[in-house]
């Protein structure tokens, strides 16, 4: 199994995303996805900064994908895509029909995003089909679902499994963050910047429910699959998907990868970092039960 | 001139019951949509939809007026119930419907092959926004129309449908998704169900109300979607739509209970293109169907005969917001300021 860096979710200041990414040179993931995938207004990195953050990835030895945005609607938002696809360097993430398009006409490999509808093993055939050398498996789908998949998952088709931090659960034109300080998009600010890990939103009676995050919701609870290990080994899942956040993104790599290793059991581990993140954990989905549940493993 | 009319921009109204579908062709509708009485359609709501059966029976009470009937197969199936998936695809099939409403490419592949005669709807579920992506779904399965998520504002509608020849399907009334359709999947992480995976949005048997002399409450799977003062109006708790508190201020914090109408704008629409109009609501009434129906039909009837000088009556938007969500409407991402 591999260990991987999602594409960061959250808008940064490009002196953070450097630092972040220089970190992530040193650390022990195997794979690392770069780039803009959920507003075309964050632009403090250009294509220029995400392809020499690439280089510098690549050269620690990562295998590194270029993600694309994933709701598009602009013309402009298509260019860029297309851009990206034709990188001519790396494989892209494709967050959308119209990047596996592109990439399946241009003969650039793929891995499928989770955020494309890749719920059955037909669709898994036509992705293969198409060029896609890894699928990410939707959110909420559950481990038996998975085990089904992975019964006729195509030959070199690698799957990847989303197994830490705050789940991108939704997508929309409007920007909530915008929204909640009365600033219109058009003329946002650049607001969600001032969440390094997005905004909370909470019910009424103080519960954390759901994170906005510019124009994508979250959810409240992070995501954790970490005492899940030994099962999702045997399920034959080939890459591991953490999501990063501002603070705590070494000490999960460092759980994920010592358990990984042998070195620590899952519980030990799960016990420091516990201790660390001091977060509210959901697992709900793999258990297919509600995603924002949290689920006693055997 | 209706007839002629209708060959320009289709109106198509839901039918979630018999009694639906009767009074949207008695109404004017030129399509109505319908579902089967399971999880393979995105409306799989208790005491809705249709069996082999009744399917027959509509589509025969349609097809005898001259109306369309489409299919709604949008869920996604996955390995178990992926057999209910194609099993469905060949019934509809069987029946005779006009097209197939569908989200999931394994199944669009299956329908394309096995039944290469049978029309095919993108529906909304597919989440495709751009032409890019529609165009794809055309060279993939021969896809003839796409229903476009609520995302996009008017010129970018219009760019859309400049970049394809696939027909192209706008919502014009009803219950408002604020989010990308087909790429949300909040109600599954507070209730374990999804439109995606068993076609239910905050689906009733997660509801739950409390009623105290404070008010009343309502709840999904425990979670507090809204509180009401005694005496204030209250709706049904969809997720998205209820009250929540974000930076010390509890506010509408995704969006008001509200409905879409593009009753204002329908000539923009048909200016930029648009095949066909649809309206959404097959959870609702016979009586909202007929409501709905014969406001649109009139509406679109004026903008067809002459768009230049449209001006929705008072009357008709008086009647849709009485059947709206909230009481009111908006334009949602077509209108810039919305977003």
């Amino acid at each position: 199994m591999k260990l991987a860096l999602g594409p960061l979710l959250y808008f940064w200041p490009r002196e953070q995303v450097e630092h972040f990414y220089r970190k992530v040179a040193d650390l022990p993931v195997d794979v690392v996805y770069l780039g803009e995938t959920v507003c075309s207004k964050r632009r403090f990195l250009t294509r220029a900064d995400w392809l020499r953050l690439a280089e510098r990835l690549a050269e620690a030895g990562k295998e590194v994908y270029l993600s694309t945005l994933t709701l598009m609607e602009s013309e402009s938002e298509l260019r860029t895509m297309r851009k990206l696809v034709g990188n001519g360097a790396y494989p892209v993430e494709a967050n959308d029909m119209a990047a596996v398009s592109v990439a399946a006409e241009a003969g650039v490999p793929f891995v499928a995003g989770p955020h494309l509808h890749t719920y059955n093993q037909e669709t898994l055939d036509l992705l293969a089909s198409l060029g896609a050398r890894r699928w990410v498996m939707p959110l909420e789908l559950s481990a038996e679902t998975l085990a089904q998949m992975q019964q006729r998952c195509p030959a070199g088709l690698e799957t990847e499994l989303f197994v830490y931090g705050r789940m991108p659960l939704a997508f929309s034109a409007r920007c909530f963050t915008a929204r909640n300080r009365d600033l219109p998009k058009d003329d946002c600010r650049l607001c969600c910047g001032d969440y390094p890990d997005g905004l909370p939103l909470g019910t009424q009676e103080g519960e954390r429910f759901l994170t906005l995050n510019g124009i994508q919701t979250q959810s409240g609870r992070v995501c954790n699959l970490l005492t899940e290990l030994p099962r999702i080994g045997k399920l034959g899942v080939d890459v591991l998907r953490i999501s990063p956040d501002s603070r705590h993104s070494e000490a999960v790599i460092r759980a994920f990868h010592e358990v990984m290793t042998g070195e620590v059991s899952p519980e030990v581990a799960q016990q420091r970092l516990d201790e660390t993140t001091g977060e509210i954990y959901c697992n709900g989905y793999w258990f297919g039960e509600p995603g924002m549940a949290t689920v006693a493993g055997q | 001139m209706t007839i002629e009319s209708s060959k320009r921009v289709e109106l198509v109204c839901p039918a979630g019951s018999l009694p639906a579908l009767k009074a949207a062709v008695d109404c004017g509708a030129d399509a109505v949509y319908m579902g089967f009485r399971d999880a393979t359609n995105a409306r799989n709501f208790p005491g809705l939809n249709f069996d082999e059966g009744s399917a027959a029976k509509g589509i025969e009470y349609a097809h005898q007026r001259g109306v369309k009937v489409l299919l709604a197969l949008n869920t996604f199936p996955q390995p178990e119930s992926w057999e209910r998936g194609t099993r469905a695809v060949d019934q509809a099939a069987g029946l005779g419907v006009d097209a197939l409403i569908m989200a999931d490419p394994g199944l669009l592949r299956y329908a394309a092959t096995r039944h290469p005669e049978l029309r095919l709807h993108l529906s909304v579920q597919g989440s495709a926004t751009s032409y890019e992506a529609i165009n794809f779904y055309r060279r993939q399965f021969g896809v003839q129309r796409a229903v476009l998520p609520r995302v996009l504002s008017f010129s970018q509608v219009a760019r859309l449908v400049a970049n394809t020849e696939v027909e192209v399907e706008v919502f014009g009334f009803g219950s408002l998704c604020v989010m990308v359709e087909g790429r949300c999947a909040l109600s599954s992480y507070a209730t374990g169900e999804s439109p995606n995976t068993c076609g239910a949005c905050s689906p009733a048997k997660a509801v739950r109300w409390e009623e105290d002399t404070e008010g009343r409450r309502s709840r999904l799977n425990g979670v507090l979607i809204d509180s009401y003062k005694p005496g204030e109006s209250a709706g049904y708790p969809v997720l998205c739509k209820g009250r929540f508190e974000v930076n010390g201020r509890v506010d509408y914090a995704i969006e008001e209970p509200t409905s879409l109408s593009l009753l204002d704008h329908l000539p923009e629409l048909l200016k930029a293109g648009v095949k066909a109009l649809k309206v959404e609501g097959r959870q609702r009434s016979p009586a909202y169907v007929r409501q709905v129906t014969t406001v649109m039909r009139s509406a679109l009837d004026a903008c067809l005969a002459n768009p230049d000088n449209y001006t929705p009556q008072a009357a008709w938007t008086a009647q849709l917001d009485r059947v709206a969500e909230g009481s009111t409407h908006t334009l949602g991402a077509l209108d810039r300021a919305w977003q």
